[in-house]
């Protein structure tokens, strides 16, 4: 199946509806990428899922980056993928400084875990997310660690080994 | 061969009782394989029929930790996992060997991060410490060789007083 | 005195870290059944067990033999690789990615190596794209047989789990004579593969290819018709198209519940456009059609293996760039130019433009994407893995509800989990 839709039938698109909300785009070795304004990033993303020629039914992936020296440090990743259209996009926003955002799992029942993920790794909390809970490290774990003032070797002290019996 | 050369003529043959239980128990350790990660599908990979554990007595792969002989830890283990190894090794009844097989449970491996244990030995008593990533099948046979031998050499009064 | 026995029974926390997960599993679950039971149990699946492929611990909350709730928990298996991608160049990464799905370790450093030079913007020769392809469909034979073999041997048919692994071997023979590693091969290398396939090994693939169909063909007859397998496996965790697509299912898993969608030949990537092989496709979408998708997909990876192997010319297997690929070890003792450019690239790693790439391909168990950010250094600055199993396995809460105790076992083994995968 050809792709129908090329990146400028997308950008005009979403220009009609949401005339402020993309801040700019770039293409890079086959890939479209499109910045966004932090405010609109739920309902845009709402209206690329229902829209019924964009048609964007999968997220793909949804992560976060830590620019460690900007002055917003992290910005979301969000993958989108479009079956009906064999299309890829990929949408990125940054998070405001008091580290919450709203949460795509309404829409998308994919992210839920997706979201979890990024939590336990950056720290980010989503709003109104159903079940925010850490994915990987356990639960008394206190601190973030693809943040990248983490070492990758730990803090000595952050893991608890197991208590040995003797018997 | 072995027996019945000793039986030809005679009817009995002498031995002591140590002897006896440590041929036992070397003939028939039944391993409780730990399967965690990459390391373990070389152990399903020892099993099969081109690399063949049966010879050894060893085959009868037990998954519950009571009725097993010797814990194989296949894999890498973080600090997550290591409260249920511990467990598991602490619900065995002795006399009870250890096998840290592949370099993540020998050193922490490749793995030099926060979450993975950087060598089993902090908290398991290993006897066995096998090399490679993963290790060849034949290596792993190789370390149940040697189990053997260490356990050929042990007493029935050492175990007296362990549960 | 109170007549205790109506009272709920109550769960005591002894471990507070415990305490969210249960929490977790109160809100999930739901009673379907009319009469409303009020003692439901928590049974622990836990990480140590002989059929949940790996370290997976689930939460099972049940009514009677039920199903009512579930919880799975990861990160048993944690180990921290995209911490550890950010410290360490592109090519000391390769390693790293063999241990992803151990199942299938050359498809992984296939489709590694492939991101990486679409950030960097490399071409490769035409043998090195067909040897790949060689090798990556062969260790999808290899994950298949897996799959088939564990959901045969936890339905309970042992002896399909010790046929399949005879298999195996010989593919990890091959893999042997090809790399010399058994299992953990890192044989792609950026701007191509390591070292070239001799007239010997090209013969054992021949002869494996050969003879495969007719071993598949004795699995076949054993199992396909025997009645405790199907009535085990058939309308067993059914899901819909639509719930398919946005719970994030790729791979067989989408494909065993009718949609068309294979990333080999929608978003083509190596020479697949030039070979000529189906989709099986199956639109029952419950245990059994998935399993129906694996078998059939080894059959399709032999017919491309063959047609690869008539299309393949001799050639260089490496590409001639010296700024990013590693030069030819006789070279580097004899030669100036090519020493500074070893010593540059091993110290200092290969240094791709800046910015951010997402590449997405079909691993045996979905789609295996990598989302590279780089900021022109010599290591990326953020590496994100996107892996088949962590999508799938989502799935699986909604997929037990309802279903017994025994059913969760052949639901597990219907999805092909990794966790090497999922938990990254």
């Amino acid at each position: 199946m050809e792709t129908k839709l090329t990146n400028q039938i997308v950008l005009n698109k979403i220009k009609q509806k949401f005339p402020s909300a993309i801040l700019s785009t770039e293409e890079f070795q086959g890939d479209f990428i499109l910045y966004v304004d932090t405010n609109q990033i739920h309902e845009l993303l709402k209206f690329l899922k229902e829209d019924s020629e964009l048609c964007f039914e999968q997220s793909t992936d949804i992560t976060a980056v830590d620019w460690a020296t900007r002055k917003n440090r992290f910005s979301m990743v969000y993958q989108l993928l479009s079956y009906k259209n064999n299309y890829r996009l990929r949408v990125m926003c940054y998070v405001d400084g008091s580290l919450h955002h709203p949460t795509v799992s309404d829409i998308w029942p994919g992210a839920n875990w997706q979201e979890r993920e990024v939590y336990d790794m950056y720290g980010i909390i989503f709003d109104n997310h159903p079940d925010l809970r850490r994915m990987y490290l356990p639960e008394y774990f206190e601190k973030y660690p693809l943040r990248k003032d983490y070492p990758l070797m730990g803090n000595p002290g952050d893991f608890k080994l197991p208590t040995i019996i003797e018997d | 061969m072995g027996l019945e050369a000793l039986l030809r003529g005679e009817d009995f043959i002498t031995t002591t009782i140590d002897e006896v239980i440590a041929w036992a128990r070397k003939s028939s350790l039944w391993p409780m394989p730990m399967g965690i990660s990459c390391c373990a599908i070389e152990f399903i990979a020892v099993n099969d029929p081109k690399y063949d554990l049966s010879r050894f007595g060893a085959e009868v792969a037990r998954f519950s930790p009571r009725q097993a002989d010797v814990m194989i830890v296949a894999g890498t283990v973080t600090y997550k996992m290591a409260h249920v190894v511990r467990r598991i090794y602490d619900q065995m009844p002795s006399p009870k060997w250890v096998i840290a097989m592949g370099a993540c449970t020998s050193s922490g491996g490749m793995y030099r991060s926060y979450p993975v244990v950087q060598g089993i030995d902090q908290f398991l008593p290993v006897d066995i410490y096998v090399a490679g990533c993963p290790p060849r099948p034949d290596n792993l046979i190789n370390a149940i060789i040697e189990l053997q031998k260490k356990v050929e050499k042990t007493r029935a009064r050492d175990f007296q007083d362990k549960i | 005195m109170e007549n205790k026995i109506n009272e709920v029974p109550r769960i005591n926390f002894v471990d507070p870290e415990e305490a969210a997960i249960y929490k977790a599993l109160q809100k999930q679950s739901e009673i379907i059944i009319e009469d409303k039971l009020e003692n439901t149990m928590v049974l622990n699946m836990g990480p140590q067990h002989p059929a949940t492929h790996g370290v997976l611990r689930l939460l099972l909350k049940l009514d009677g033999e039920r199903v009512v709730g579930c919880v799975p928990e990861l990160g048993y298996l944690h180990r921290g690789y995209e911490k550890l991608a950010e410290n360490m160049t592109y090519y000391e990464y390769i390693p790293h990615t063999d241990r992803l799905d151990y199942l299938a370790t050359m498809a992984n450093n296939v489709h590694y190596v492939l991101a990486v030079e679409k950030l960097a913007g490399i071409d490769i020769p035409d043998r090195a794209k067909w040897i790949r392809m060689i090798v990556a469909e062969l260790s999808r034979i290899a994950s298949h047989l897996i799959g088939i073999g564990t959901m045969a041997m936890d339905v309970g048919a042992l002896t399909i789990l010790l046929w399949s692994l005879r298999e195996r071997e010989k593919i990890q023979s091959i893999f042997d004579k090809v790399c010399g590693a058994r299992f953990t091969t890192s044989y792609t290398r950026i701007g191509g593969v390591a070292s070239d396939i001799d007239d010997e090994g090209i013969a054992m693939i021949k002869k494996f290819i050969d003879e495969f169909p007719f071993y598949l063909h004795e699995m076949e007859k054993l199992l396909h018709t025997n009645k405790i397998f199907l009535d085990r496996c058939e309308g067993i965790a059914y899901i819909s198209k639509e719930d398919a697509i946005a719970i994030g299912f790729t791979g067989p898993n989408l494909r065993g519940s009718g949609v068309e969608w294979d990333l080999r030949v929608k978003q083509p990537y190596l020479f697949y456009d030039k070979v000529d092989f189906k989709v099986p496709t199956y639109t029952e979408g419950d245990a059994l059609a998935r399993y129906y998708v694996r078998v059939d997909e080894t059959l399709e990876s032999c017919k491309i293996i063959r047609q690869c192997l008539e299309k393949m010319q001799p050639g260089s297997i490496i590409a001639n760039e010296p700024k990013k690929v590693l030069p030819k070890k006789e070279e580097i003792y004899t030669r100036m130019e090519e020493l500074i450019h070893d010593f540059m690239l091993v110290n200092f790693g290969m240094n791709p433009p800046k910015g951010n790439i997402y590449a997405g391909f079909e691993n045996p168990k979905g789609e295996l994407g990598f989302y590279i950010v780089s900021q022109g250094k010599g290591y990326p600055w953020k590496l994100k893995i996107r892996s088949p199993s962590f999508n799938n396995l989502q799935a699986l809460p909604m997929l037990v509800k309802g279903h017994l105790v025994s059913d969760v076992v052949a639901i597990i083994g219907s999805i092909d989990p990794v966790m090497g995968e999922a938990d990254k």
